[in-house]
Parts: C-alpha cells; sequence; structure tokens
C-alpha cells in the first residue's frame, strides 16, 4: 500500500495559472464514520496535494465538518485509512496530529477569548517550542531564547494579516471578522504542512470574505502551505480553489476542477434541492 | 494622630490576613479556570501538604502508626531532620505525585462529565486525604516551624511609637505577606510569559482549540494540580505556622469561600482583591462596629459580604459577565 503512495509522488499538475502542484500530501481512503445509527460519512475518499487549495463543499449537514474532524483526529471513523505524507496513520489524538503539522481554524470561531491577539497567536507556536518545565519557570537560557525566536515568528504573520493595531486587545472584544483572522493567524504561526480552514467565510459580509479570500490565496501563494477549506457558499470557493471535492449526505457525489464541478448534474441537483434517490445515480 | 496609627494598625492586619484569604482562593481559582472543577479538597490539600512538610522536617516514618500494628515494631522517627529547602522540596514533590495519582485516576475517567460529579468527586478527595493524611502522619496537632520569625515587630513598633502609637504588627504576617506576593508574582509571570503559561490559559478558556494547536489535557492537568498544590503548601505553611498543623486548618478554604464569591471563580486578580477586601473589610468592622454589637463580627462579616455579592453581582467583581443570548 505504501508503495503505491510513493508512486504518487511525482504526480502532481500544473494549475491554470501556472503554480506548481505536488505529489499527495493527505489521502483518505474509503473514510466511513458513524455517530449510533447515524453515517456522516459513507466510503468517501480522496486525496490532497502539496501546494494546492483544495476545497470541499457541500450543503448543510453533508459531512464536510466531520471530514475535517476525521483529519484533525477529533473523531476516529469506523472504517477507511489515512495516508499522511505517505504514511498510513493509525488512531491519533488531536494533539499528536496538531505535532505532525496539521493545523485548523474553527467553525464557531475557538480563540482563547481572555487572552490577547498576540497570545493567541504565540499558543499557534506550542509545538515548537520544547524547553523544559524549568527552564520556563526560571525565565531563563533556552525558554527566554525560545520565546524571543517564536514571538518574531508570530510578529510576522500578525504583519501578514495585517492586524498589528489589535497585537494587545483580549479578543473576546474584537469583532467577528478580526476573530477569524486572529484564528487563521493561529494556525498559521504552526508554520503548517497541512492546513484546515473549517467555513472561514461563514458569516462574514461580501468586503470581510474578500478580505478572507486574499489572506488565503495569499497564505498558500507566499509560504506554498497546502490548504484545504470547507465551504458550503460555492460563489467564492470556486473562485480560489484548484480543486473541489463536493459532499451530499455523507456522500462524495463530485471531485474535480471548478469546473468540472460546476457543470456536473449531480451536484446541480444537491444545489438546487432536487430529490436524488441515495445511492446516487 | 494616635487614632489615625491605631486605625492603620488595623488596616495593615487586615491586609496580611487578606493576602492569606487570597492564597488559599488563588488554589481554588486555578483548578476552576483549567478544568472547570471547583476543588473542594483544596483546604485539605493545605493540610496535607503542611503534614508532609512536618514529616519531613521531623524526619518521621510515614504510615508509622500502622507498621507497628502489622510487625509489632516501635518506630516513629528515622532519627534526622531535614533541612527546610530539602523538606519543601520534598513536600513538593509529593503534592506533585498527588497530581499525577489525581489526573490519573480521577481526572481523566471523569472527562466531559457534569461540573456536579466532578464536584462530587473532590468532595470525596477531600475525605480520602484527610483519612490518608492522618494515616501517613497521625493526626496529633504538629508545630511547625520553619525559621519564619514570628512576634512583635520591634522596628516598626519603635518607629511608630514617637508617633503617639506603637503598631503592634507580626513578623509572621509581614513574612507571609511578602512570600505570598512573591508566589502570586511568580506565578503571573508564568502564566503571562511562557509556553506553558499560555497552555494553561488556553486550556481554561476553550480545550477544543487548545487540542488543536497541539496542547495536552492531561498534562496541563497534572500542571495546574501541581500548582494548586504547591499554593496550599504555601498556604499550609503560613497557616500551619500560625495556628499549628491540624484539622482546623482545612478549614480555611471555607474563608476562601467569600472571597470566591467576591473577586469571581475565574479571575486570578478577583481573587487577590477579593481576600484584601474581606481581610481588610472584616478587621475594619469588627474594629469600628464590633464593639457596638458584641463582637466577634469576624465569623459572619465575609459571609454577609459574599451573600450580598451573591445577590447582587453573581459574577464577583471581576469574574466572566454572565450574558445570555435571547
Amino acid at each position: 500500500m505504501n508503495d503505491q503512495v510513493m508512486d504518487k509522488v511525482d504526480d502532481g499538475y500544473i494549475t491554470p495559472d501556472g503554480r506548481k502542484i505536488g505529489g499527495t500530501v493527505l489521502e483518505v481512503k474509503n473514510i466511513t464514520l458513524r455517530f449510533g445509527g447515524v453515517v456522516a460519512i459513507k466510503d468517501i475518499s480522496f486525496d490532497i496535494k502539496q501546494g494546492e487549495i483544495r476545497a470541499i463543499i457541500g450543503p448543510n449537514g453533508a459531512g464536510k465538518s466531520s471530514m475535517l474532524n476525521v483529519i484533525n483526529g477529533f473523531y476516529h471513523p469506523q472504517e477507511g485509512e489515512i495516508y499522511f505524507r505517505g504514511e498510513k496513520r493509525g488512531p491519533m489524538k488531536p494533539y499528536e496530529i496538531a505535532r505532525q503539522g496539521i493545523a485548523r481554524t474553527f467553525q464557531n470561531i475557538a480563540l482563547f477569548k481572555g487572552m490577547s491577539t498576540l497570545d493567541n497567536i504565540m499558543t499557534g507556536r506550542f509545538t515548537h517550542m520544547h524547553s523544559s518545565l524549568f527552564s520556563q519557570m526560571l525565565w531563563w537560557g533556552p525558554a527566554e531564547q525560545e520565546e524571543v525566536d517564536n514571538r518574531e515568528i508570530v510578529e510576522k504573520v500578525i504583519d501578514f494579516l495585517e492586524i498589528q493595531s489589535i497585537r494587545k486587545a483580549p479578543v473576546g472584544s474584537l469583532p467577528y471578522g478580526l476573530q477569524k483572522r486572529v484564528e487563521l493567524g493561529r494556525a498559521l504561526a504552526a508554520q503548517p504542512s497541512l492546513l484546515l480552514l473549517d467555513e472561514p467565510m461563514a458569516g462574514m459580509n461580501v468586503e470581510e470574505k474578500e478580505d478572507m479570500s486574499r489572506f488565503i490565496l495569499d497564505v498558500n501563494d507566499e509560504f506554498g502551505t497546502t490548504i484545504a477549506l470547507i465551504e458550503h457558499d460555492m460563489g467564492v470557493v470556486m473562485d480560489i480553489s484548484d480543486r473541489v471535492v463536493v459532499l451530499d449526505y455523507g456522500q462524495k457525489i463530485g471531485d474535480g476542477t471548478p469546473d468540472e464541478v460546476r457543470s456536473n448534474q449531480k451536484v446541480i441537483d444537491a444545489y438546487l434541492g432536487v430529490v436524488s434517490d441515495g445511492e446516487g445515480a | 494622630m494616635e487614632s489615625l496609627l491605631i486605625l492603620l494598625e488595623v488596616t495593615i492586619n487586615g491586609l496580611m490576613a487578606g493576602v492569606l484569604y487570597s492564597l488559599v482562593a488563588l488554589g481554588f481559582v486555578f483548578i476552576f479556570k483549567a478544568s472547570g472543577i471547583f476543588n473542594y479538597a483544596q483546604g485539605v490539600m493545605a493540610l496535607f501538604a503542611a503534614m508532609t512538610l512536618v514529616g519531613f522536617l521531623e524526619g518521621r516514618v510515614p504510615f508509622a502508626h500502622m507498621i507497628n500494628i502489622v510487625f509489632g515494631t516501635n518506630i516513629h522517627h528515622f532519627g534526622f531532620h531535614a533541612p527546610v529547602l530539602v523538606a519543601l522540596v520534598g513536600t513538593a514533590l509529593v503534592m506533585f505525585l498527588f497530581a499525577v495519582i489525581v489526573e490519573k485516576y480521577i481526572l481523566r475517567h471523569l472527562v466531559n462529565q457534569a461540573p456536579i460529579i466532578l464536584f462530587m468527586a473532590t468532595i470525596g478527595l477531600a475525605f480520602f486525604m484527610e483519612g490518608f493524611g492522618d494515616m501517613m502522619w497521625g493526626s496529633d496537632v504538629k508545630t511547625l516551624d520553619i525559621g519564619i520569625p514570628s512576634g512583635m515587630s520591634l522596628t516598626i513598633d519603635e518607629l511608630t511609637y514617637p508617633l503617639g502609637y506603637g503598631m503592634y504588627i507580626d513578623q509572621l504576617d509581614i513574612y507571609a505577606a511578602l512570600i505570598a506576593v512573591a508566589l502570586v508574582v511568580g506565578l503571573t509571570m508564568f502564566s503571562q510569559y511562557t509556553k506553558t503559561g499560555r497552555a494553561l490559559r488556553a486550556v481554561a478558556d476553550d480545550h477544543q482549540a487548545a487540542l488543536s494547536v497541539g496542547i495536552t489535557l492531561r498534562s496541563i492537568w497534572v500542571i495546574v494540580w501541581t500548582i494548586a498544590g504547591i499554593v496550599a503548601l504555601v498556604g499550609g505553611v503560613l497557616w500551619g505556622s500560625k495556628s499549628g498543623v491540624q484539622f482546623s486548618l482545612s478549614l480555611i478554604a471555607l474563608k476562601a469561600l467569600p472571597v470566591l464569591f467576591l473577586g469571581g471563580l475565574t479571575s486570578i486578580p478577583g481573587a487577590i482583591i477579593g481576600g484584601l477586601i474581606i481581610g481588610v473589610g472584616e478587621k475594619l468592622f469588627e474594629f469600628g462596629v464590633g464593639p457596638l454589637i458584641g463582637g466577634a463580627t469576624e465569623n459572619w462579616f465575609a459571609y454577609v459580604v459574599a451573600l450580598l455579592f451573591l445577590v447582587f453581582r453573581p459574577q464577583g467583581l471581576f469574574g466572566e459577565k454572565i450574558i445570555e443570548r435571547v
């Protein structure tokens, strides 16, 4: 099985705008997730390639967030396999997955509300900081140096996201759009090899959506970060993503470039609410 | 001038007592913030820590009574006296071990349970520790002396005497306040400026988000309970030096309750300021109003204040505001 994945390393592609996409970073195979009798995800397979922006879309309740939670380790699927960087991944805890270089944001903002923007983004560096508790308690030697080094990276993220003016503000008091941006900053600070965004534009107005789209494109462009994002609003997603997976009722009904997906009859039906016959014709 | 100095003396003594209340309240706040548990066992932890410290200092044999019964021996002491620093470090290690055991055998199995269940678990823990502490170190009243000077501060008396009134301030209270302040400053710096401190605050705010950035809840809980254990140790040492190490020490936790209602369960500055307000308030009240109504107001003053707060400002002075979305 491993060999098969290794063969895929060079199977990237060139996007219409000329970016080179590399081999598979993450591959999910035949994932099935049940909650009791409810099947949230049914036999879904897809891959995410190095450097691409991969969208997972679908109507409400399609299983998008469940899929993200499977990748991120909050949920453990009953069936199926996940390969990360070519290696099969056993059942892992979220913090172990974070240490592997997968960062995420949440649909309903999950920031540390009592902490400042700066501190929130600093927590994103958690997996990169290794000084001992003892050294930290004395605030001396490795701990101090580490704090300074990581702070520099965080400041770069803050500059990048243009949130210098709210560095010290407690995030609980910030407007929604800015909170979303801080949350993106926290995920970025981890310098992830795979960034998962759960509805990054949910509840935003048009202007905020445009800002967020720009940041997502910039992150991908400047840091080469692989991004998987979930949205149920098709419009914006189609503009910024390279490939799109479409889910409906826990099943995959489409997978391809935005244009391919747009012309897929099953996708059109799902979004227009046409009653499908379940198993998919 | 004289009455002003007397008032100052009362206020200072109130502040000193308040610092100790704050210290006990802090232990509650730390655990509540990080794990949402109201730790009923905090007072018993202070007692247990103080007993363990005495045990180390006097070289007592743990479980001596039990050993003597089972093996027919008659041992009580190892015959050495551990230096204060060694005893303190040893006790801190015991509190760390305690935190590990609590996480492993209690918290881990109660994840996602209702707060009332966690609360009941800590009541059980309190009773267990009370008995276990007695079994380990005996239930006699122990004197604790780690070399903190006590008795009237002559310097202050001499300084203020020429002004018309020699203030009586206990040296132990001064040192206790200084130690408590140092501990609070240290803990604050730790939680503000280190990775682990940030992780502690992060866990307090949002478990899921904390997990997603790679923070492990289990290790954070162990750290939090260790910190609470060390705060309990310091509280136990300071109170124990004042009035001996005995069961009543565990009841100082009750004094921390009004402080918590005042300061809010989730606020560290709240616990500190709440403690000071209660300390100063009850001393001044006793001094000013006490004689008019028969005295002994210190026994109930704090609770009445807490009650008023519960009625008019249930989230406390600095606690998180409870806003319900309609």
